[in-house]
């Protein structure tokens, strides 16, 4: 074959996809798609996936411990949903041509990242109430966007969680409300929750553009609409409000109302610090990996006692 | 680490509302139907989002492929006077 007459034809298929993407085609999973775009969304949304199931354990650690039923049971309905959302996703990043058990394998061998932010401990109350506002209120930033991306699984998925995100968020909001409403150490637990979990959540957001190499593809073809700091800003502007509603102060001296630019100025984030958890030495990395494998092989016996009844019930 | 039992998949199509088309939803791992309609049930039925489910195998669907899509729709693309829109006829008529 000739391979110069192949390379043409493959910039020309190319070009045809950057002018479709330009014009907002969506583009399915049978579309003809570059290679690296396939790999940049697998990466994304296999990371999106692994967070969603990794973000189950910070809370699941509350269950127990909730101070109500009703507490409990709105507890339980959210871990809930993270594991459908982790299924939603990971139905979606299949449609790419990769297997889930392969998927799950890359996150119980730690080869695969999700959110740094599901490596902190989950020490008080007030932390499910952080997370359910702060977390999930990031998160419903990024996925806002992500429900318009290019890739039509992706953004059908990211419709459907944003719909149940928003209950995610008010409940957590109403924990640290009541919370603010109560006793001097009830305050002072809400606070602390808001100091420990402002700034890891807006590290969610990724390093700044300047440093985020993936970043100028990802926006050309419209995985990506925004980029990370715009979306950081974005999250920033809507809770300082939400925050002071409630007495909850920002721990952030530097945060401050630009009249001029129409939004909040705020301090430095410790990049350091955010490099140090994704690259395993945060504080719960490696308490996280053991309890996703544990829960994993503890599961073992129902994959098989299924897959047993199913081909007994075959052979009948 | 221990060895995956990979379930085959399923596509969920979920009814909204009694008389509504089914609309796919996503797919599911299941090892048989029974499973996979319950596991349909879990992951894209929470919120009431349906009165009925229906799970397929994900091998018994046949597409047609985007890269055809021009020939293959083609019987259609010339017969505009399909459409209502394509007869001019009187002015101020409300009935045609």
């Amino acid at each position: 074959m000739d391979v110069k007459v192949k390379t043409d034809d493959l910039s020309a298929k190319e070009t045809a996809f950057n002018d479709s993407i330009k014009d907002g085609k969506v583009i399915e999973p049978k579309d003809w798609m570059p290679e690296k775009y396939r790999k940049q969304l697998l990466r994304m949304m296999s990371q999106h996936a692994h967070s969603e199931v990794v973000g189950m354990l910070p809370e699941g650690n509350w269950i127990t411990r909730a101070p109500s039923l009703a507490r409990k049971a709105i507890l339980i309905a959210k871990v809930q949903d993270e594991a459908g959302h982790g299924l939603y996703i990971y139905s979606a990043a299949e449609t790419l041509g990769m297997d889930r058990s392969e998927m799950v394998d890359q996150l119980l061998s730690g080869k695969a990242k999700y959110s740094s932010i599901f490596n902190y401990p989950t020490l008080t109350w007030a932390d499910i109430g952080a997370i359910g506002w702060l977390v999930d209120g990031a998160a419903i930033v990024n996925q806002t966007v992500l429900a318009k991306c290019s890739y039509g699984p992706y953004s059908r998925a990211m419709l459907r969680i944003c719909r149940e995100e928003n209950f995610h968020n008010k409940q957590g909001y109403q924990i640290l409300a009541f919370l603010m409403r109560g006793t001097k150490e009830q305050k002072e637990m809400a606070q602390d929750a808001m100091n420990r979990w402002w700034w890891p959540s807006l590290m969610m957001f990724g390093p700044s553009d300047k440093d985020s190499p993936n970043s100028a593809d990802l926006l050309k073809w419209k995985v990506k609409l925004y980029t990370n700091d715009d979306l950081r800003q974005r999250f920033i502007d809507r809770t300082v409000e939400q925050a002071e509603a409630i007495g909850l102060k920002v721990p952030d001296d530097k945060l401050k109302w630009n009249e001029e630019t129409r939004h909040y100025d705020f301090g430095e984030i410790n990049w350091e610090e955010f490099f140090q958890v994704i690259n395993g030495n945060g504080p719960c990395n490696k308490l996280r990996l053991k309890q996703r494998n544990d829960a994993h092989s503890n599961g073992q016996w129902v994959r098989e006692a299924a897959k047993a009844y199913a081909e007994k019930r075959k052979a009948n | 680490m221990n060895s995956n039992h990979q379930w085959p998949t399923w596509e969920v199509f979920t009814q909204k509302k009694q008389g509504a088309a089914h609309e796919h939803a996503g797919s599911v791992h299941a090892p048989d139907a029974e499973m996979a309609l319950l596991n349909a049930r879990d992951v894209y039925g929470r919120r009431q989002e349906g009165v009925n489910i229906w799970v397929v195998p994900t091998t018994a669907i046949i597409a047609s492929t985007p890269e055809d899509v021009g020939a293959f729709f083609d019987p259609a693309n010339d017969k505009m006077y399909r459409s209502p829109n394509f007869f001019k006829t009187a002015d101020g008529l409300k009935t045609i």
